[in-house]
């Protein structure tokens, strides 16, 4: 066995709990999970039938956790995990999966299954058989401040530009503001205008707020790769850059794996509550709502339907703001039939959309006809997000099929329709 | 050994083994594995209506949106099968005059018509998840040695003690021995196959409530 290999186990073995035990104890092979996954549905290929997808966690749980598994394997009756079945598995438990949390929703059993993904990820990635895109990802997060190379100086642009643009001053490491906000590279590389839409909201609203040049970056390539001591590491950077600025709150940007890792990840990772509250944008903007902060100068005429992104939405819990911001903003909006908790995937989730292999971009485009299905059934050409991953997955699936839809982020879109 | 040797053994050391087996197992596969433990959530929980691990218990007996069209034999088939199986299981007067003798518990129970009615439904229903166990690509491709397993062993019961009860095939107490020996087969095998998840789903629908409840969301 080979020193990754054993490394790989040994991190499999250890995140193994109560929960995955009783989660493969409950299976009964009925396959619904699969009824629950884009990759199967949009395929028809069983390999992606999700508790498949979790064989080597499975294996390793019985020969290590189990009596008869034990004996199995002292009787030498046992197949042991090996290196060519984990590079095998990566297409299984990376290009097809997002990580959507979906197939949790269904199993008759009650089984977490994206809760044990998440575990398998752990050995897949010290054992080395995570893919390349995603390696590169974290590992630019953690040596230069985001996933796609981004630094101070290139935000510091988009400062000045914004700044310019909305006639607003943006704060950078002011002690004692009630937020500080993050920021998510492909927000910052494709979507500039989301920082000055934040400007004139807080400006709006009589909020305090800075960003950090120190912790700009939210997105956490490390929680999805399945690297503890990296993402811990990109995490840390965010809670002490807030604790020593002393904010009350940080806030989450629209990206769903960022809110995912500093919201729900992030204390279990850095072994600790923290001093200040994680808020997700979206949460913010509703209250400001409810409170009547938010008011619109006019709608937008042409109807819309939401993407929810899983990782904000299902796995994330917020669940009701999207929808009651879109009403705020837009004179017809038309939901999806599987929307909110049980909304379907872009395909692009949990670190998918970084590998660029072509047969994972192949199988991303395959997976999105769910999502194009749900489109054309509600008739609208126009499609409200809110993640910056989304967003991208979404864009080049829609130029891929040179389809006629026009996308939107909803902190964006509000902005536009504030009242000045 | 003749056939009454045969029942009173089924009936009395069989059964006595079968049952210590059974609990022994039992403990040994629930220490197994809620032993293992799990950290405890740091990240401060978010309050939602509906979202703990009790209601997901309850939920999740139920067919999330969407899926019944996707799977109809899964569900229909899944509910008449449990369902046929407890009511001949508890509510078959026979069983409950056994378990009254065992424990001094019992309750009032089905006609016999009835209880007739539901056990050919019940194994119609099983046959058909068993064909489609075979005929639908997902559930093949899944499907071990112990799923067929399991199958059997909860299959069988279910035929002989309909075959012994209409007097069928084989003399009466030689049918009444193959099916409490069927029965005891099953309470021997269940701790180590697919059908633990009669006990360990309660558990298993509770933490996917737990964890995904803390974060405010009912699944």
């Amino acid at each position: 066995m080979t020193a990754s290999l054993q490394k790989g186990i040994n991190a499999l073995k250890e995140v193994i709990d109560a929960p995955v035990a009783s989660f493969f104890a409950s299976c009964v092979h009925c396959g619904l999970c699969a009824e629950a996954c884009l990759f199967y549905t949009e395929t028809g290929d069983p390999k992606y039938t999700p508790i498949h997808k979790l064989e080597p966690l499975k294996r390793v749980y019985r020969q290590e956790y189990t009596l008869l598994g034990r004996l199995a394997k002292m009787a030498g009756l046992a197949k042991p995990v090996s290196d060519d079945e984990l590079e095998a598995w990566s297409e299984l438990v990376y290009d097809s999966c997002t990580m959507c949390g979906r197939c949790s929703m269904v199993c008759p059993v009650g089984n977490d299954l994206t809760y044990m993904i998440r575990k398998l990820r752990e050995g897949m990635a010290v054992s080395g058989h995570a893919p390349e895109g995603i390696i590169m990802a974290t590992k630019r997060t953690v040596d230069q401040g985001g996933p796609m190379g981004l630094k101070w100086p290139a935000v510091q642009n988009v400062i000045k530009h914004q700044e310019t643009d909305t006639g607003l001053s943006i704060p950078v490491d002011q002690a004692g503001a009630e937020y500080m906000v993050l920021l998510s590279s492909m927000e910052v590389v494709n979507y500039p205008e989301y920082l000055g839409a934040l400007a004139r909201i807080f400006n709006k609203a009589g909020i305090t707020w800075t960003l950090s040049s120190e912790a700009y970056e939210a997105t956490n390539a490390g929680i999805q790769i399945g690297a503890s001591d990296l993402a811990r590491e990109i995490v840390s950077r965010i809670v002490n850059a807030a604790e020593k600025l002393g904010v009350k709150k940080v806030l989450s940007p629209e990206c769903g794996h960022a809110y995912m890792a500093i919201r729900w990840e992030g204390p279990n990772l850095m072994g600790r509550p923290y001093k200040f509250e994680v808020v997700h944008v979206l949460e913010m903007l509703d209250e400001l709502r409810a409170k009547g902060v938010l008011k619109m100068k006019d709608k937008l005429k042409t109807p819309v339907t939401l993407h929810d992104p899983c990782q904000i939405v299902r796995r994330g819990g917020v669940l009701n703001a999207p929808e009651a911001l879109v009403r705020e903003v837009v004179v017809e909006f038309r939901p999806m039939t599987d929307h909110g908790k049980m909304n379907w995937c872009c395909g692009g989730g949990g670190g998918a959309s970084a590998i660029h292999e072509p047969a994972a971009e192949a199988l991303r485009f395959t997976a999105f006809k769910r999502k194009k299905s749900q489109l054309e059934e509600t008739g609208v050409n126009t499609m409200v997000t809110f993640c910056a991953n989304c967003r991208i997955t979404l864009e080049e699936a829609i130029d891929h099929y040179e389809m006629n839809t026009q996308l939107l982020g909803l902190t964006e879109l509000l902005a536009e329709h504030l009242e000045d | 050994m003749n056939e009454m040797e045969l029942l009173t053994w089924a009936r009395g050391t069989a059964l006595n083994l079968a049952i210590g087996l059974f609990l022994l197992g039992m403990l040994w596969r629930l220490v197994e594995i809620y032993t293992l433990g799990r950290k405890p959530d740091l990240a401060p929980p978010r309050k939602a209506e509906g979202a703990t691990g009790w209601h997901t218990i309850l939920r999740r007996s139920l067919s999330p949106p969407g899926m019944l069209k996707r799977s109809p034999i899964s569900y229909i088939g899944g509910y008449i099968f449990h369902i046929g199986l407890f009511i001949v299981v508890f509510l078959f007067a026979q069983h409950i005059k056994l378990i009254q003798s065992l424990t001094g518990l019992y309750w009032p129970g089905l006609p016999s018509q009835v209880i007739d009615a539901v056990t050919v439904v019940t194994l119609a229903t099983m046959l058909l998840v068993l064909f489609d166990r075979i005929n639908n690509p997902v559930k093949r491709f899944l499907s071990t040695f112990g799923d067929y397993l399991a199958w059997a062993l909860t299959f069988l019961p279910l035929l002989t003690g309909f075959l012994a009860a209409k007097h069928l095939l084989l003399p009466y107490t030689t049918m009444l021995a193959i099916h409490i020996l069927s029965v005891e087969l099953l309470l021997i095998a269940l701790p180590f196959t697919k059908l633990i998840h009669v006990f360990t789903l309660f558990a298993s629908r509770w933490y996917n409530g737990d964890i995904n409840g803390k974060r405010g969301v009912p699944v």
